[in-house]
């Protein structure tokens, strides 16, 4: 875990530290103005190959190798250029909100705030390990929905121990079992909805420092609905920062209090929720 | 693409801090952040993969099991693939193309038998290994945990198939009138070793196949090669007869032979010591230490790399 601080780093800039709490909140803002989320100019580039012109043929791929030397665009690895140029501060006890059309880069941002996506240029400091509400990829549909919960938790990095108190919550969350004993059965024989109310509930048992949410809400029925925007909730209490995708303005608007808009993966517009929402909603023609 | 300079060359006047005027380096500095996703030290990263043990360990389990829970006969086919294996090729090698050159039907078949598990361990391991990362992107760009544990985890599903098959193997020396003995304790740093080696092995083509997914396609090829000059179906001492001493020497060095010799001469009583090349056992310490070490450096080195698409 991250070391809860600010303090102990006051030698390096002696004159601007002026407590052991850090900063002291300057006039415009009543929350702790201690960052933990620097972006600074971030680009984001994927790579995929032989995607060049219609022709996936042998000849294209032949050409590919024999050009290795030469450009890449001459290779035929077409780049996607997802983040360009992306800055920002966040701070200790927001609630962000990243909104903007599908393919802006909204997801590509969340993962390299994570670290989980390598950048092309410019860099991320983070405080503490942010993590992504999401376990799915561990998840196996060929074993029972008990052994992945012991999987998905290890491969969010919780203990056994912490695993086995939080067994029985994760379960009676998920209501797996209230249909009868599904738990034991192979998750392949899960319907759609129980194995995406499982799978959040795995994911929504770890305390995070910093949480990023994809777009978590929108799974199961109307009840299991409702418990997970609780969960979440709580989850931003204990959370020093929060991070949400969503295409529904509603449920931006309930649970953050800055949003950044992205374009084409350029930031377009970083404010407080109701001035850049409105611009948003300008924009997309509501 | 042209790199701009950062750590400090780029003003971000964009952002509203009330550290004013300290570029975006300065400010994380100030405030204790580190860059995310950044490569550990070595140090660091070996302690951190020594905290996903368990994961490592329950993965390798999970792939194990999820792999024949389909079937109806479900786990029998642990210990019955290898079995079917064994029996296709003392078929081919053994009735065939009589490649026992002269060995007794005691000796050959659990020979064969045991060089097929062996190589065939150390074979899926390398297979598994390259796909350990570009297969699982998924799971690279979604959860946090050193990279090294995926063909880690996947060597260590390869060595749980083996000691599946070591039932096989067991009651076919046993079959063949190789009883249990003190020899027989052997297997275990054998076992270790090639187990240390293969790891090294995985880790190695795991950043190669991460780079290059290609390499999937090639690997067999290259494996079915290295087979054919390890001595799986034939003894090398005994096609080789008559050639110089280097050459036969040379294919008894190889990491596969040597583990697969060991096996043998530790398994089967009608294999003795005249079949291994001389300090076999320094040789396979220092494949296994040597690719371990190398293996998990190389990977390393390229960490924060790993989920680029």
């Amino acid at each position: 875990m991250a070391e809860q601080n600010a303090g102990h780093d006051a030698g390096q800039n002696a004159g601007r530290i002026t407590g052991p709490d850090g900063e002291p909140a300057p006039a415009q803002g009543a929350v702790d103005r201690r960052p933990t989320v620097i972006a600074d100019n971030l680009h984001i580039v994927y790579r995929v190959n032989g995607a060049r012109t219609g022709k996936g043929s042998a000849t294209a791929a032949l050409s590919r190798i024999v050009k290795r030397g030469s450009d890449e665009a001459a290779r035929g690895v077409r780049k996607v250029h997802a983040v360009r140029g992306v800055s920002f501060v966040a701070y200790r006890g927001e609630a962000i909100g990243l909104i903007g059309s599908n393919g802006s880069g909204k997801s590509t941002l969340l993962r390299a705030i994570a670290g989980l996506l390598p950048a092309e240029r410019g860099k991320v400091y983070t405080d503490g390990q942010p993590s992504l509400l999401g376990v799915n990829a561990a998840l196996m549909n060929d074993l029972t929905g008990e052994r992945n919960v012991i999987l998905g938790g290890l491969a969010m990095g919780m203990s056994r121990e912490q695993i086995k108190e939080r067994y029985q919550e994760i379960v009676d969350f998920s209501g797996i079992n209230e249909k009868g004993d599904f738990i034991t059965l192979p998750m392949r024989t899960y319907s759609s909805g129980m194995a995406a109310r499982l799978r959040f509930s795995i994911a929504a048992a770890k305390d995070h420092d910093v949480l990023m949410i994809d777009e978590a809400l929108a799974t199961g029925d109307r009840t299991f609905q409702r418990r997970s925007e609780e969960r979440i909730r709580e989850l931003r209490k204990e959370a020093g920062t929060v991070f949400l995708v969503s295409h529904n303005n509603k449920s931006i608007r309930d649970t953050c209090n800055r949003v950044l808009w992205l374009e084409r993966g350029e930031l377009r517009m970083d404010g407080p929720t109701e001035e850049v929402l409105k611009e948003y909603e300008k924009f997309t023609g509501k | 693409m042209s790199h701009t300079t950062h750590d400090g060359g780029v003003a971000v006047s964009a952002i509203p801090s009330p550290d004013e005027g300290l570029t975006a380096a300065q400010l994380a500095a100030t405030h204790g952040l580190a860059v995310s996703g950044a490569r550990p030290s070595l140090a660091e990263y070996i302690r951190q993969l020594w905290g996903r043990r368990h994961f490592i360990l329950a993965f390798s389990q999970a792939k194990l099991t999820a792999q024949y829970s389909q079937a109806k006969l479900g786990q029998l086919w642990q210990v019955a693939t290898p079995l079917l294996n064994a029996g296709v090729y003392y078929f081919i090698f053994g009735v065939i193309l009589h490649a026992s050159r002269g060995m007794s039907q005691d000796v050959y078949i659990p020979f064969l038998v045991t060089g097929v598990f062996v190589f065939t361990f150390t074979q899926s391991s390398v297979m598994t290994g390259v796909r350990a990362i570009s297969g699982n992107l998924g799971l690279v760009r979604a959860l946090h945990f050193p990279r090294a544990s995926l063909p880690i985890s996947f060597s260590l599903q390869q060595l749980q198939q083996l000691l599946f098959s070591m039932i096989v193997m067991f009651v076919v020396a046993i079959g063949f009138g190789s009883y249990p003995g003190p020899a027989w304790l052997l297997i275990v740093p054998v076992l270790l070793l090639q187990f240390l080696f293969n790891t090294g092995l995985a880790l190695i083509v795991a950043r190669m196949g991460a780079k290059t997914p290609d390499l999937a396609q090639l690997m067999p090829f290259v494996l079915r090669t290295w087979m054919y000059t390890s001595g799986v179906m034939f003894s090398i001492n005994k096609m080789m007869e008559g050639r110089s001493e280097l050459a036969v020497r040379l294919l008894q060095v190889n990491p596969a032979a040597v583990y697969m010799d060991l096996m043998r001469y530790a398994l089967i009583d009608g294999y003795g010591a005249a079949n291994l090349p001389p300090h076999v056992w320094a040789i396979a310490l220092f494949w296994a230490v040597a690719v371990f070490a190398g293996g998990f450096v190389y990977f390393w080195k390229a960490e924060e790399r790993y989920g680029r698409g």
